[in-house]
C-alpha cells in the first residue's frame, strides 16, 4: 500500500524579517580576521612597505591610492577596516546545548539591562554600608565633589551598544536616575572606577584654532589677512590698523561694487559686531559665486582676518554669533525625474 | 560736543527764519550746521558744510522746475528748503563774482558720480544768480527733451526740423513765473510771423512772445528758439546778466530714442528746442555765464560707471565744449556728513533709536558711503 505523504506544491517561502539580522558565527569572524590580516600583508607588499609595521592609517591611504572615488559619503567609498569594526557585535547564543540559557535573568527579555540595574543597585548598597561603618567609628565622611561640568552621562545609543540590547526611554532615564543617586552620596569615590565606566568627558573648548599675530607692513601699519569661501565666491581680506573705515574690493569702491544695501551690510557685520567700524581699512580680492555669495565670502573673510586685533573673550563672543563658521550650504543636486531639487513636474490628472 | 539734549528741542521750536544775524556756534547748538545767511553772495569758506534757508516763497519763484524730486519731498515735509554750503558751489559762485562780462561767456561743467549733488550745486548757484538780478535761463533736465516724446511735429520754420510743443510749452510756462521782470523789459528786434495771421511786431516786450507761444501750442517750440536768441543778441549789451544753467547737457549731444514716422532714429540736432540750445550753450556771447551739468542717471545708451565729461559728452559734445572749467562734486566729506546727519536727527527725520547714538551714525556713514543720495534713502525708512 502506498502512504499518502502530504507534500505542499508551493515551497516554504523563508520569512526574511523574522528571523532578524545576519547572524554570523564565531569560525566565520575568526576566518574573517586571518583573510584580514593576510590582504593587510599583501597590500604592504604591493605598497613597497614594510608589512610588520602597517599600520590602519596606511591601509586607509592604500586603499584611497588604489580605489579612488567620488562620492560624497565616506561610509560609501571602497574600505579596508579590521572585521570587529564592520561586523557589528552580536549577541553569542545565550543558551546551552539542552536549551537552558546562561544567565539567569534570561526570561525577562532585557537580560544585561537587569543585571546592570542589579549591580549599580549592589554598589549603592556597599556605599551605604560604608557610610554607616564610618558614621559608627565616627569619622568625618569625606565630601569631594566630582566635576560634573566637563563630564557627561552616556547617551542611549551608546549605552544600547554597550550592553547590546535594544533600551525603551524609560529605562534609560531609570539607569541614569539610578547613577546620579549612586554619584550624590557622599562617599561615591569608592566606585569611582564603576561610575567612569558611565560617564564621558565633554571637550570644554571646540576647535582650538591658532589665531595669527599681527604682521606689519612697511608703513608700520598692524595689518592681517583671512579667508573665506560661500558657495563657490572666494575672498581674502587684508585689514589695516589706524583707517578711516574706507573698503575697496577688486579695486574699487563698495558703493560701487556692492550696489544692493544688503550686501553692504553684510559687510557692515563683522565691524559693527565688535564696534570698530571706523577703525579699520580694508582691501579685499573675491572671485566666483553671485552678488550675496561673494558678501558672504568677504564677511568670513573680513572675521578672520579681524581675530587678530582682538582678545580672546571677543573671538569667543563671534564664534557663537556664527562670524567664524563657514555656510555649509551649497546648491542642491537635481534630481532625475524631477524638474529641480525639490520641484517636481506639474502633475496631469491624465 | 555737539550736544543733543533738551537746548536742540526748545531751539528747534525757534523760528526757521532767524531772528539773530550772527551766527555765534558757541551759544545755540543747533547753529553749528546752519547759518543764518540766507543770501547766497555771502557765503564763504567758512560757511562751509552748513545747511542755510531759502525761504519757500522764493523757492516757488526761482525754482518752478529744477529741483531735484526728491529735494521737492523733502521741503514738503520739512516746511523749509535747506541747502548745503559745499565746496563746488563755494568755488563756482568765487568764479562767477570774479569773472569779467566783456568776455565771451565761461562755460563751467559740473560732473561727479551718480548723487553726489551736482543738481543741488547748479540750484545752489542759479540761487545766487537770480537773488543778483540776473536773467536766468535755467533748463531742468535736457534729457526730458530726447526721450520718451509722444508728439512730433514738423518744423514749419525749417522743414528738417523736428517740434516738440508739449516741453516747449511746459518750460514756457516756468521760465515765465521765474523771470517775470525780464519778460517786460526786453523788447524784440524783429518781426516774427507765427502764422497766417499772428505776428509779433519789432519793440514788443518778449512777454508777449512767451504768450503767443503758450496761446498757440503748435509753435511753441518756435516761440522758444526766438526767445533764445533774443536773449542772446542782447545780453552782450550789458542790461542785464545772463546765466545759462542746464541740467544733463550731454543729452544734447549723442543719440536719442524717438523716431521719425519712418521709424529712422532722431538725431539731437533735428529737434529744433535742441538745436537752439546748442547754440546757447556755445559761448561766441558775452556778458553772462554758462553752467551746466552732466547727468548720468536720465542719459541714454551710456553705462553706469561713466561720470567723466569725456566718457558722457562723447567726442561731438566735448568738443563743442571745449573750453569749460571742470568742477568735480564728489561724496560727503566728514564734516558735511555730520551736519546733514545732525540736521536730519534734529528735524526728528530718523526716529529708530538706535540712529541717536555713535554707533548708529558710524553705521550709516559706512552704509552710505557717505554718497548723499544713498544717505537720503537710507534715512528715509528710519
Amino acid at each position: 500500500t502506498l502512504r499518502l505523504i502530504c507534500t505542499t506544491t508551493a515551497v516554504q517561502r523563508k520569512n526574511v524579517r523574522a528571523s532578524g539580522p545576519e547572524k554570523y558565527t564565531e569560525a566565520f569572524i575568526k576566518k574573517q580576521i586571518e583573510e584580514f590580516n593576510l590582504g593587510k600583508r599583501h597590500l604592504a607588499n604591493m605598497m613597497g612597505e614594510d608589512p610588520e609595521t602597517f599600520t590602519q592609517e596606511d591601509i586607509d591611504r592604500a586603499i584611497a591610492y588604489l580605489f579612488p572615488s567620488g562620492l560624497f559619503d565616506k561610509q560609501a567609498r571602497p574600505m579596508m577596516k579590521h572585521p570587529t569594526e564592520i561586523f557589528p557585535e552580536q549577541r553569542k547564543i545565550q543558551w546551552g546545548e539542552d536549551g537552558r540559557p546562561f544567565h539567569f535573568l534570561f526570561y525577562t527579555g532585557k537580560q544585561s539591562y537587569y543585571s546592570l540595574m542589579h549591580e549599580t543597585y549592589e554598589k549603592l548598597l556597599n556605599i551605604q554600608k560604608h557610610q554607616d561603618q564610618l558614621t559608627v567609628q565616627d569619622l568625618p565622611l569625606q565630601k569631594e565633589k566630582r566635576n560634573l561640568a566637563g563630564s557627561r552621562w552616556l547617551s542611549k545609543i551608546e549605552l544600547e551598544e554597550m550592553l547590546l540590547e535594544k533600551l525603551s526611554d524609560d529605562d534609560y532615564s531609570r539607569f541614569i536616575q539610578l547613577l546620579q543617586k549612586l554619584v550624590a552620596l557622599p562617599c561615591a569615590d569608592i566606585e569611582e572606577e564603576y561610575i567612569q565606566k558611565f560617564s564621558k568627558e565633554v571637550p570644554v573648548q571646540l576647535q582650538k584654532v591658532v589665531i595669527e599675530p599681527l604682521q606689519y607692513d612697511e608703513r608700520g601699519v598692524a595689518f592681517s589677512t583671512g579667508e573665506g569661501k560661500r558657495k563657490t565666491a572666494s575672498a581674502t581680506a587684508v585689514v589695516y590698523d589706524n583707517g578711516s573705515g574706507k573698503i575697496t574690493v577688486n579695486g574699487t569702491d563698495i558703493l560701487h561694487y556692492f550696489p544692493v544695501l544688503q550686501d553692504r551690510e553684510q559687510l557692515l557685520f563683522p565691524f559693527q559686531f565688535l564696534g570698530r567700524i571706523g577703525k579699520h581699512d580694508m582691501v579685499c580680492t573675491v572671485s566666483g559665486g553671485g552678488r550675496s555669495a561673494q558678501a558672504g565670502a568677504i564677511r568670513l573673510a573680513s572675521a578672520k582676518a579681524l581675530r587678530s586685533f582682538v582678545t580672546e573673550k571677543e573671538v569667543e563672543f563671534m564664534r557663537q554669533a556664527g562670524l567664524l563658521t563657514v555656510d555649509p550650504r551649497v546648491k542642491e543636486r537635481k534630481k532625475p525625474g524631477q524638474e529641480g531639487p525639490r520641484r517636481k513636474f506639474t502633475w496631469k490628472k491624465r | 560736543q555737539l550736544d543733543h539734549g533738551c537746548a536742540l528741542h526748545t531751539a528747534a521750536r525757534g523760528c526757521l527764519s532767524s531772528v539773530s544775524p550772527q551766527d555765534v556756534p558757541a551759544e545755540k547748538p543747533r547753529a553749528v550746521f546752519h547759518t543764518n545767511e540766507s543770501d547766497p553772495a555771502k557765503h564763504t569758506e567758512h560757511h562751509e558744510g552748513r545747511l542755510y534757508d531759502i525761504p519757500l516763497e522764493e523757492v516757488k519763484a526761482v525754482f518752478p522746475h529744477g529741483l531735484p524730486y526728491r529735494f521737492q519731498q523733502q521741503i514738503q515735509t520739512f516746511n523749509e528748503a535747506r541747502v548745503m554750503v559745499r565746496k563746488p558751489a563755494l568755488e563756482l559762485l568765487a568764479y562767477l563774482k570774479g569773472s569779467n562780462f566783456a568776455h565771451p561767456a565761461v562755460r563751467y561743467v559740473i560732473y561727479g558720480e551718480r548723487g553726489t549733488g551736482k543738481t543741488m550745486t547748479l540750484c545752489h548757484v542759479v540761487h545766487y544768480c537770480s537773488r543778483q538780478g540776473w536773467l536766468v535761463l535755467h533748463i531742468p533736465d535736457a534729457h526730458l527733451w530726447v526721450k520718451n516724446c509722444k508728439e512730433l511735429l514738423q518744423s514749419s520754420y525749417n522743414k528738417d526740423r523736428l517740434d516738440q510743443p508739449l516741453q516747449a510749452s511746459v518750460w514756457l510756462k516756468n521760465f515765465k513765473t521765474s523771470n517775470e521782470r525780464f519778460l517786460r523789459e526786453i523788447k524784440t528786434q524783429k518781426k516774427y510771423t507765427w502764422g497766417k495771421r499772428e505776428a509779433t511786431e519789432e519793440g514788443r516786450p518778449l512777454g508777449e512772445v512767451v504768450e503767443q507761444g503758450l496761446a498757440r501750442v503748435r509753435s511753441a517750440s518756435d516761440a522758444v528758439g526766438v526767445v533764445l536768441r533774443e536773449i542772446k543778441q542782447q545780453s552782450p549789451r550789458g542790461s542785464f546778466r545772463l546765466l545759462v544753467a542746464v541740467d544733463g547737457v550731454n543729452a544734447l549731444w549723442g543719440r536719442t530714442t524717438l523716431r521719425k514716422e519712418d521709424k529712422s532714429p532722431v538725431s539731437p540736432e533735428e529737434l529744433t528746442l535742441v538745436h537752439n540750445l546748442q547754440k546757447m550753450v556755445k559761448n561766441d556771447w558775452s556778458g553772462g555765464a554758462i553752467v551746466t551739468t552732466l547727468s548720468q542717471t536720465g542719459s541714454l545708451f551710456k553705462p553706469s560707471s561713466a561720470y567723466t565729461p569725456q566718457e558722457l559728452l562723447g567726442k561731438e559734445g566735448f568738443d563743442a565744449l571745449d573750453p569749460f572749467i571742470p568742477i568735480p562734486v564728489s561724496n560727503y566729506s566728514p564734516r558735511e556728513f555730520e551736519s546733514c546727519y545732525g540736521y536730519y536727527l534734529e528735524r526728528r527725520w530718523l526716529q529708530h533709536e538706535k540712529a541717536h547714538t555713535e554707533d548708529g551714525k558710524a553705521e550709516l556713514q559706512f552704509l552710505s558711503g557717505s554718497n548723499p543720495r544713498q544717505l537720503d534713502r537710507l534715512a528715509g525708512p528710519l
